[in-house]
């Protein structure tokens, strides 16, 4: 460039318009740091406590810890249900690129099944995609190691150790404790409207028939909290805090482990159930459903063709017969009725009948025979009960009516439900006027009372109601709701809970509790007895009263079946009992299908209950409570 | 001190070897910052610190032999750093490699190079040579020339696309108009166009990405997994950091990765995390020492090539920062701008350097200069 150029440039003008634009510059570089600062003075001061709350939203994941489900022990303190270690191999959907092939790679270094693979896909449906779905649900000590050495070519697949119920009676106890499972959606349902959903926001598992379900709330205990630190990716950091959780109750039962076994040996292959009570307490000591199934089948999700199995099964071993069996009571109701007539005058222990075998009305057609087609000759209300007389009872029915009858067999509980801690449980039914003409639209005829006289006809019961009434003449009428749970364990010992008085049973003469508690004292005691040869040679002195029942029912809900029906004919056999005589300690209803009459089949296995509930004294591997 | 020895005749040692005592300071000590920061936002990772050392020390060694070359030779150079980097830049839209969704690169077969880093230093001086050859305040026709010598290699780079880098030299090549005495007229008809441009940019020029950062930018929270995800995390580490932040190491967004980019782009919103605003007044404190010990060079110096070349450099330097800043906390759309001297990261930095080396030149040299 030439030189001359710049000697024409005025130096001195050009500094101060240059001085004038730089301080310019530098006024906008102010105003722009200006609008910076006050930009980070709003974020940083002004709105601080939002930016702070979002900033731990981000970093900490209050995560819930699931209590450990409360235990379950017998009245000795034998553990029932117990909680164990199970290893699965759970699965993260969201966290998998390819589900497809890390499912055949996990297929050939575990042996996946296809029923498995059923159940995963099921659930992968069900789950939302960050929750964890279990492939294997009890893996074997070979598939851990395997899949520890491999884990690193797994993102998303981990092995989960947690506790799972285990009961070690199995099929002894299954109708009586019941059983927990997985939660299903219903489950969820129910615990959102009971507010108790965040309570189980870890929990896996949910009580779902028997004690499990009916003591839920003691057994599964409080959720904890552990509040962490994750990253970006959700990896947990570290520990924050951790409120941890209040675990279950551990509850005792009134159930007598030992008993329990031997009435489900007594039973061995019958079809049927025994309900063994304290009538001093209500607590249930034994009852057991014939036949039974394995609880820890459901515990790890029940196969469909198991299920199926056990579902369709003509003998319905889903049912609980002791509770939810509905029976005719047969002539297990005679002491009961008896002792009604008696209150009511329309007999006295004198007064007598003359059975010839038959019994007619006026006006009806209908002939009503006794089981005894000779007839027993002049009975009073004593012979009658000890050799379960129908033509006395018919008498005593017809005099009484079906109105009394109804309101008296009601005070016993028939019709009722009675209260026991559990879910599965029917109430039977206690026929009158008013239910004939809502069930069946149809006047009550007199002839319908001459059948419930001998506790059949409309009539149907459970073996729990019957031991029930039971405990019901041997308290003369103070009587108990009859209970499973005794109480629950903390640290400073076991806690008994009071028991549940019923409504009492009140009667003008109490000398007629003495009337027939003496006839059913006979049934057992007396030659003529219909309970006398089952029950010969006892060390102990027992009463009690036997049924046959003539028609096949055993559950509200099984389908009428003509074929089936044929094949299962024969009589249900019924014995109702308690013992000692003096002072009783327990009470016992045995309710069998289709197994003949109450007196040679139903009474035997009473019997042998009772021979090891009061063992010989000579006999020392049976300690006496 | 320093400007004591300037007057005398002695020359202390930094002068000897033209550096700028005060200049050098200030960049050291924004150095150590980011050294710090990336240390911390780079989860403790030593090697990244020490891959960041080396790059230091070679634009620290860059900057110094820059210091060396007497300012009049740059005026001399810069027609043909301008002529070499535009057909660099024509070369990188024909042959360019492309890397993260930008044909930025150009491959000379030993090392991959990008062309619009020398833009960032040829436009200046080429618009800087143009106008000092005129008396100032510059003709209409002059100015016109200037800002033609502006556009061509801002559209070129925008085209890359790298909306960042064009916006940055765009800047400096109008500040050296604007501190040449650019009549206020223009500036307000400037700014007329460029709101009149807008929409022009938006529908003919802009590429989806970048139209989804303005609309990202105008609102995150509509997009807060997505596009709005960057600056919703930097907010929020930003504001979490309060008046004193959360303390060295101790920033959870960053620490735990919730905040990307973390040291690179986004390593303002680790610094504000940790060292909240104090800790930013007192970093802003030093940028703005530079930017006025810049300004004092150029105002001393008696060249016009000289005084426009320094002014213009300090101001873009200042962008850096500004845009930067204003990015991750919200009121500039994210467009890829370090935060100079402090993000992770090679070549903008070298530039940057040679840039101060061209400042202290400029500062050192101007008795030579007064003497030719």
């Amino acid at each position: 460039m030439p030189p001359n150029r710049i000697t024409i440039k005025d130096h001195t003008a050009e500094a101060n318009l240059f001085a004038r634009r730089s301080i310019i510059a530098l006024v906008i570089v102010s105003v722009l740091l200006g609008i910076l600062i006050s930009n980070l003075y709003y974020l940083q001061v002004t709105r601080f406590n939002d930016y702070q709350t979002r900033s731990n939203g981000n970093r900490i994941k209050v995560l819930p810890v699931a209590p450990n489900r409360g235990l379950i022990y017998d009245r000795n303190g034998v553990l029932l249900a117990e909680n164990r270690p199970i290893f699965s191999l759970e699965l993260i959907p969201e966290q998998i690129d390819d589900l497809d092939e890390t499912l055949s790679k996990l297929k050939t270094l575990l042996g996946v099944n296809e029923q498995n693979l059923e159940h995963f896909n099921r659930e992968l449906k069900s789950k939302r995609r960050f929750k964890p779905v279990s492939l294997i649900n009890r893996m074997t000590q070979e598939q851990v190691a395997k899949f520890s050495v491999n884990q690193h070519h797994f993102i998303g697949v981990s092995v989960e150790a947690r506790l799972k119920r285990f009961y070690r009676y199995a099929d002894a106890l299954t109708h009586l404790v019941g059983y927990v499972a997985k939660i299903n959606k219903r489950d969820l349902q129910k615990l959102a409207e009971s507010g108790e959903e965040a309570n189980y926001a870890a929990t896996y598992d949910i009580g779902k028939q028997g004690v499990e379900k009916y003591h839920e709330k003691r057994l599964h205990g409080q959720v904890g909290y552990q509040e962490v630190e994750v990253n970006s990716r959700g990896r947990i950091i570290r520990t924050l805090k951790f409120e941890p959780p209040i675990p279950g109750q551990d509850i005792i039962l009134n159930i007598d482990i030992n008993l329990q076994l031997k009435v489900q040996e007594a039973l061995a292959d019958k079809r049927g159930s025994v309900v063994v009570l304290d009538p001093k307490s209500g607590g249930v000591l034994a009852l057991f459903s014939n036949p039974s199934y394995d609880p820890n089948l459901f515990v790890h999700g029940i196969s469909n063709k198991e299920y199926n199995y056990l579902l369709n099964s003509k003998d319905k071993p889903l049912i609980n017969r002791a509770t939810q069996g509905q029976y005719p009571p047969a002539s297990t109701v005679k002491p009961a009725l008896a002792l009604i007539g008696l209150d009511e005058e329309v007999i006295t222990e004198a007064s007598r009948v003359f059975d010839s075998g038959t019994y007619k009305l006026k006006n009806v057609a209908h002939t009503w025979r006794d089981w005894y087609r000779w007839g027993h000759g002049w009975v009073n209300v004593t012979h009658a009960i000890e050799i379960s007389c129908d033509i006395f009872f018919y008498d005593l029915s017809y005099r009484l009516g079906i109105d009394s009858i109804s309101d008296g067999m009601a005070k016993f509980g028939f019709g009722e439900y009675t209260g026991i801690d559990l879910y599965e449980e029917s109430d039977g039914n206690m026929p009158s006027r008013g239910w004939k003409r809502a069930r069946h639209n149809q006047p009550w005829y007199i002839g319908d009372t001459i059948s419930v006289g001998i506790g059949q006809g409309y009539w149907t019961s459970t073996p729990l109601q019957l031991a029930l009434s039971v405990s019901a003449l041997v308290n003369r009428g103070k009587n108990h709701v009859p209970q499973i749970i005794r109480g629950h364990k903390t640290n400073n010992g076991d806690v008994i809970y009071p028991t549940k008085d019923s409504m009492p049973i009140i009667i003008k003469n109490n000398k007629n509790w003495d009337v027939v508690l003496d006839a059913m004292y006979g049934v057992v005691n007396r030659p003529r007895g219909g309970a006398y040869k089952a029950f010969r040679n006892t060390h102990y002195v027992s009463a009690g009263k036997t049924g046959t029942a003539q028609l096949v029912a055993i559950a509200e809900d099984e389908k009428y079946d003509a074929e089936k029906i044929a094949a299962h004919h024969r009589d249900n056999a019924m014995y109702v009992g308690f013992a000692p005589y003096e002072n009783p300690e327990l009470v016992i209803s045995v309710a069998l299908e289709n197994a003949g009459g109450g007196g040679s089949n139903a009474a035997p296995i009473a019997r042998q209950i009772m021979d090891y509930y009061f063992p010989k004294p000579e006999e020392p591997e049976h300690v006496a409570k | 001190m320093l400007r004591n020895n300037l007057n005398s005749n002695k020359q202390t040692t930094l002068q000897k070897i033209h550096i700028d005592g005060w200049l050098l300071c200030g960049l050291l000590m924004l150095m150590g910052v980011g050294l710090a920061v990336i240390y911390s936002a780079g989860g403790q990772d030593i090697d990244l610190i020490k891959r960041q050392l080396i790059r230091l020390a070679f634009a620290i060694l860059v900057m110094i032999v820059v210091a060396q070359i007497p300012p009049l030779a740059y005026r001399r150079l810069s027609i043909h750093f301008y002529v070499i980097g535009i057909a660099m830049l024509v070369a990188v839209l024909v042959v360019g490699t492309i890397g993260k969704g930008a044909q930025r690169w150009l491959d000379l077969g030993f090392m991959r190079f990008q062309p619009s880093e020398i833009m960032k230093l040829a436009v200046p001086m080429m618009v800087a040579w143009y106008i000092s050859r005129f008396n100032l305040p510059p003709r209409f026709r002059h100015t016109f020339m200037a800002f033609v010598l502006v556009i061509v290699p801002t559209l070129l780079i925008a085209k890359q696309p790298d909306l960042g880098t064009s916006l940055l030299i765009a800047s400096s090549g109008i500040f050296v108009i604007f501190l040449a005495g650019l009549s206020w007229k223009l500036v307000f008809g400037f700014i007329s166009v460029v709101s009149a441009f807008a929409p022009v940019m938006w529908f003919f020029l802009m590429q989806d990405y970048q139209k989804q950062r303005v609309l990202t930018f105008l609102n995150p929270e509509t997009d807060p997994l997505g596009s709005g995800y960057h600056i919703i995390q930097s907010q929020i580490a930003i504001g979490s950091g309060g008046l004193q932040g959360k303390g060295f190491l101790q920033g959870t967004q960053s620490q735990l990765e919730f905040l990307p980019e973390r040291h690179t782009d986004f390593i303002f919103s680790v610094f504000s995390e940790e060292f909240g605003l104090f800790g930013i007044l007192a970093l802003l404190t030093l940028y703005l020492f530079i930017i006025i010990r810049g300004m004092i060079i150029s105002m001393r110096t008696q060249e016009a090539y000289s005084k426009l070349l320094a002014g213009s450099i300090t101001l873009t330097f200042f962008v850096y920062v500004f845009v930067n800043m204003g990015m991750v906390s919200g009121i500039l759309p994210v467009v890829g701008v370090p935060l100079p001297l402090i993000s992770y990261g090679g070549t903008s930095m070298v530039t940057l350097l040679a840039g101060f080396g061209i400042l202290m030149a400029i500062s050192t040299q101007k008795r030579l200069m007064l003497r030719e």
